[in-house]
């Protein structure tokens, strides 16, 4: 929207609510960085302080949802402005769910590091949560500068974390059949993969929601969910590798 | 209409439809090319900012421009199978199809009864006393006042609290028994109380009665319409489903307008 408000504070009260999300996304995108360096490196120190991190997160969130309360009450906007409010409230419901998962990431790194768990290779999980870090970077871009052709590039990204989950999957029970010892690791690494693959999952509703913000439809048309976890099974006796 | 694009629509059978209305004050042109359809049984709201020409459009429809002498109406209003500009047509009669009621309650200086039972008199719809009393009660339940009143129906009508006056308007548009009532601003001068009891009464209105509401609230026009026509500067800018208006607009004027970008 190009012209400013007949009422300033209204404004105010805007641009405060798209702060305090960009800051949200900002903050998520570095827990989640923090936390995938704490598990490369078995830095159980930072895996610590990420956990104390996501409170900072749920604190930002309360205030944006307060102030989006706020807006709605008090200045009743409608239109365009209704639309930003609501899925700013909506997608920073994302982006809190998205710290909890990162906390659960590094908690479970705080866990394998000190009982020095053998998890096997880790390179797919890592590039897992490089995609995804690199898609809340997009997202946050895509909201900020009002880009819907990102956001629909964003929601197509989430198929090669789906992908990655995959291989990951394949790759951690095979590990666990070679050696039993592995075990205790490598559920450990399977949940973090399966937190990172509910991230992506996460921001790619926000850019749906981001969509909707921008034009005012729904995108049509369902996204397509590679991740195929669910129906693998591995035959112990015809393993391949 | 100039552009093309228009919210989505609620398709229904229009009650009411203009075609390319032009209204002016002497050589001033206060209403442009304008085209709408109003649906039978809904509640139609004209918002836009003062000025633009709400009022104007909303008294060509039963005629009440007639009444000034620098105005002049044309294009074409079909309702009930005519053009109610031709020549044929008996002003009285129409007015009394579509009624009105105004911003401001204005009940006449007589008694609560005699406010509702005038236009009944006056179109000889009652044959007995018992009938106009029928008539004037019935009325005054529609209109959600006959509880509030009905010990002191000889009292003058300007006793009442504003919203009540309000509804004793209603009340004397509905006695003779209207299919639609034009409302111009009915609540700007009430409280949000007696305004909630109006819409909720417009609500329960809507299934006997077409209503063409004037009205300044974004708010009120979310709440109550159906379908809700933004005008500016004279032209209809858009018109459409109140939902798909007020949450995703086709025109950048409309968009402006209702989230207060231009007054
Ligand atoms: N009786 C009149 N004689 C001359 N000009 C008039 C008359 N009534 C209205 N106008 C002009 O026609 C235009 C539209 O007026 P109208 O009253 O229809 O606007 P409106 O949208 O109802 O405004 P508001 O929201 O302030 O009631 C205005 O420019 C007004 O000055
Ligand atoms: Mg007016």
């Amino acid at each position: 929207m190009s012209d400013d408000h007949i009422v300033t504070s209204f404004d105010e009260d805007m641009s405060r609510l798209e702060a305090l999300f960009l800051e949200m996304g900002e903050m998520v995108a570095e827990q989640l960085k923090a936390a995938t360096r704490a598990l490369r490196k078995e830095d159980r120190v930072l895996a610590k302080q990420v956990v104390k991190g996501d409170r900072q997160l749920n604190k930002m969130e309360a205030e944006l949802n307060d102030l989006a309360i706020k807006i709605l009450a008090l200045r009743q906007p409608f239109a365009g402005d209704l639309r930003k409010v609501v899925i700013t409230l909506k997608s920073a419901g994302h982006l809190e769910r998205i710290g909890d998962l990162t906390r659960n990431m590094a908690q479970r790194t705080n866990t394998i590091t000190k009982a020095e768990a053998d998890t096997g290779p880790i390179d797919t999980l890592i590039r897992m949560s490089e995609i995804v870090q690199d898609m809340i970077g997009s997202i946050m871009r895509a909201y900020r500068t009002g880009d819907t052709e990102l956001a629909t590039l964003v929601r197509a990204l989430d198929q090669s974390v789906d992908t990655s989950h995959n291989a990951l999957f394949r790759e951690m029970l095979t590990y666990m059949m070679e050696d039993l010892r592995n075990i205790s690791g490598c559920m450990h690494v399977m949940f973090m993969a399966k937190n990172i693959e509910r991230m992506g999952d996460n921001v790619a509703d926000i850019a749906k929601e981001l969509i909707y913000m921008n034009t005012g439809d729904w995108p049509e048309g369902k996204r397509v969910k590679s991740d195929k976890t669910s129906k693998m099974i591995l035959d112990p006796d015809n393993v391949e590798t | 209409m100039t552009e093309e694009k228009t919210a989505q629509t609620d398709a229904s059978t229009p009650i009411m439809t203009a075609s390319g209305v032009d209204v002016f004050y002497g050589k001033k042109q206060a209403i442009k090319n304008v085209s709408l359809d109003i649906p039978e049984n809904q509640i139609t709201a004209l918002i836009g900012p003062s000025g633009c020409g709400k009022s104007t459009f909303l008294r060509c429809f039963n005629r009440m421009n007639d009444t000034i002498d620098s105005c002049r109406v044309t294009g074409d209003i079909q309702f009930a199978g005519q053009d109610i500009y031709s020549s044929k047509v008996d002003v009285v009669a129409l007015r009394s199809r579509i009624g009105m009621v105004f911003q401001k309650a204005n009940p006449f200086p007589k008694s609560i009864f005699d406010n509702v039972a005038y236009g009944p008199r006056i179109h000889g719809l009652a044959e007995t006393k018992d009938h106009l009393e029928d008539i004037v009660i019935t009325s005054l339940r529609r209109a959600g006042l006959y509880d509030e009143v009905s010990d002191r129906l000889n009292e003058p009508g300007t006793s009442l609290s504003g919203g009540q006056q309000q509804r004793l308007c209603i009340a004397r548009a509905i006695a003779v028994d209207p299919q639609i009532i034009l409302m111009d601003e009915p609540c700007s001068a009430l409280d949000p109380i007696a305004t909630a009891i109006i819409e909720n009464l417009m609500d329960s209105m809507k299934e006997k009665y077409t209503i063409v509401i004037v009205t300044h609230s974004m708010q009120q026009a979310a709440r109550v319409s159906q379908q809700t026509a933004f005008f500016h500067l004279g032209e209809l800018v858009e018109s459409g489903a109140t939902e798909s208006i007020f949450t995703n607009p086709a025109q950048e004027r409309t968009q402006n307008y209702i989230s207060g970008r231009i007054g």
